[in-house]
């Protein structure tokens, strides 16, 4: 039992083509891999960066919250310092901190949101194994489809692939 | 500048293949040369002499340098302006252009973020070796301790800590997010065992999934839209630590843009004097080309064109406000001690760039890199001759008194050039350094254009 076939390309055209051609025929549960970001493919396969802003802003409104009351209580009720009579709750002061704290929040929990959300890193993968799989980092493209969708059939599925025109079509093993 | 976005960039005959292998195997396939190791050695053996100044420094204490009263600030702090400026310009320029689709970044934003990492690095450590009790550096941070102290969050020194470490902290975020894609790429070139495990294990494991890309991509850029608040401010706090205080010619509201400013203009000259150094020493010159240095060229020329501005805009409030003590600070800057410099500074800063203004010298990488040398010696003295001019003639006459550096201010300024460069030679020896995804994107946009 393997998990699904991949076909390699010479051209991000050919991938797209190849891409539409496998969503016009019902596809759902694929992969394109290319050495950069193609965001037709990412549409094709019904791929948003979205949730990443989310996490971000969220984070960020997290880490401003924390930084501000953190100078709040310290500077007004822990340890209030009379400055020449200057209030003890210079909220223009503390905003620099306050912005600064947020961006360094937002980035970090960006970062590692996208790392969860890519389930990344894992360092072994299946596609690994497939044969010149790793020119899809420097200049081929290649469609994966994968064994779990309802329409795979491997005989039939390898013929589908072949009349896309790929340079070869492999299978993508188990584990 | 839109003009240089739509025109191509790279060479029509360019592959995908062709260009990685133009930045991987300098790296992965040829030996360092010669001249790389002279260069390793050299910079190596002033990485030590920088240990050495720290150490010195921390046995006998800040006496070692020029500095006294008045003149508590010497050149620590502007070593750090000076750095952190430089500094501000990797992530600026890569997040500013990637934002204003300026998609000819993709052969430069690589080094110039590791410029910035470097170059933020040393500049945090300068504050700290100023520090008169340097092991106490800790007590910026809020942490609950025994002596039931906090830190006070109305002075701008306390900003500044915030803003360095985020700032450090970010920028290496931004750049290995940035890498990782590459890293990926030199895994699978590499055939050595240990650089493909090392390479390996720093790509994460990336495969070059769509839907990677695609969250890779949105990452990228709420990272730039990020970056581009967070360089503003850091800056801004920098400036505010001069411009919080009651001194003359420190006390005004130009300074945080003006600081700003300066960063830029002097981190662009820092990253096009590291362009001809990568481009010559890597032989990219199919990557990194002309129309690169042309586009360079008019940001730094902008630099020029804001500094100048900003220092007449310095010249006429001065001289509008009508107050006493600013008015002989202007006067001092013009006519005192450290006048030939200032004189110099202005030379290197805004005549010099005007050259810029040919496009024939913009692409002339030789003049490019004369003029990027000279800027930073004009932007060094900027941050030197703020702290001399304004602390060497104070309010009280009797105190006023001249700076002169000592062989360790030297020696400190000199090693942290060198520590900065050795840092560069292991760079371009570890990792590709130029962003290999974004110029085979690039290049498949240019392909698409011409049809």
């Amino acid at each position: 039992m393997s998990a699904g076939l991949m076909a390699e390309f010479q051209e991000a055209e050919a991938l797209l083509r190849a891409l539409r051609a496998a969503r016009a025929a019902g596809w759902r549960r694929m992969d394109a891999y290319a050495p950069y970001p193609l965001p037709e493919a990412a549409e094709l396969l019904d791929a948003h960066g979205g949730p990443v802003a989310w996490i971000a802003i969220g984070a960020g409104l997290c880490g401003a919250a924390l930084s501000y009351g953190t100078q709040y209580w310290l500077s007004v009720h822990d340890y209030p310092i009379n400055v020449g009579g200057r209030p003890l709750h210079a909220w223009p002061a503390f905003l620099p901190a306050t912005t600064i704290v947020a961006i360094l929040w937002a980035a970090a929990a960006a970062l590692l949101g996208m790392l969860a959300l890519n389930r990344l890193p894992r360092l072994h993968h299946p596609v690994f194994a497939v044969p010149g799989f790793g020119r899809a980092s420097e200049d081929r493209f290649f469609l994966f489809l994968s064994s779990r969708d309802p329409r795979f059939r491997p005989e039939a599925t390898a013929r589908f692939l072949h009349g896309l025109s790929p340079l070869r079509v492999s299978e993508v093993p188990e584990k | 500048m839109s003009a240089t976005a739509d025109k191509p960039t790279l060479p029509p005959e360019a592959s995908y293949a062709g260009m990685i292998g133009r930045v991987a195997d300098p790296v992965l396939e040829r030996r360092p040369g010669r001249r790389w190791w002279i260069g390793f050695g050299a910079t190596l053996l002033l990485t030590l002499g920088f240990a050495v100044c720290l150490a010195w420094l921390f046995i006998e204490g800040v006496g070692i340098w020029g500095i006294n009263t008045p003149v508590v600030w010497g050149f620590a702090i502007a070593n750090f302006v000076w750095w952190l400026g430089i500094g501000h310009a990797g992530t600026l320029i890569s997040a500013l252009l990637l934002i204003t689709r300026q998609n000819w970044r993709a052969s430069i934003n690589r080094f110039a973020e590791a410029m910035t990492l470097f170059a933020a690095t040393i500049a945090g450590l300068f504050p700290i070796m100023h520090l008169g009790r340097p092991y106490r550096f800790y007590w910026l941070v809020p942490y609950p301790n025994t002596m039931e102290v906090w830190p006070q969050w109305r002075s701008a020194l306390v900003w500044d800590f915030a803003a360095i470490s985020t700032y450090i902290i970010f920028s290496i975020l931004f750049w290995y997010w940035g890498l990782i894609p590459d890293l990926a790429t030199m895994r699978d070139r590499a055939r050595g065992r240990i650089a493909r495990y090392a390479y390996g294990a720093f790509s994460l494991g990336w495969r070059g999934s769509a839907r990677h890309w695609q969250r890779h991509d949105a990452l990228y850029r709420a990272m730039a839209g990020l970056a581009v608040p967070l360089v503003v401010s850091v800056h801004s706090v920098v400036g505010m630590d001069f411009a919080a205080s009651l001194m003359p010619g420190w006390q005004e509201t130009i300074f945080p843009p003006y600081f700003v400013v300066g960063a830029m203009f002097s981190g662009f000259a820092m990253v096009v004097t590291l362009a001809v150094l990568v481009r010559r020493g890597l032989g990219l010159q199919a990557v990194i080309t002309e129309r690169h240095f042309d586009g360079m060229g008019k940001i730094v020329l902008a630099g020029s064109v804001a500094m100048g501005i900003s220092y007449l805009t310095e010249w006429f409030t001065t001289w509008y406000g009508g107050d006493r003590i600013e008015y002989e600070h202007l006067a001092y800057l013009f006519t005192g001690d450290y006048a030939p410099l200032y004189y110099v500074m202005l030379f290197c800063n805004v005549l010099v760039p005007q050259i810029l203004w040919l496009g024939r010298m913009r692409r002339n990488i030789a003049v490019a890199f004369v003029v990027s040398i000279v800027i930073n010696i004009g932007m060094w003295l900027e941050r030197i001759l703020i702290i001399w001019n304004t602390l060497s003639h104070t309010h009280l006459p009797s105190m006023r008194h001249v700076f002169y550096p000592t062989f360790w201010d030297w020696a400190t300024l000199g090693c942290s050039i060198g520590l900065f460069a050795f840092l560069f030679f292991c760079f371009v020896r570890l990792v590709p350094s130029v962003a290999m995804h974004d110029l085979n994107k690039r290049l498949h946009q240019e392909k698409e254009a011409r049809g």
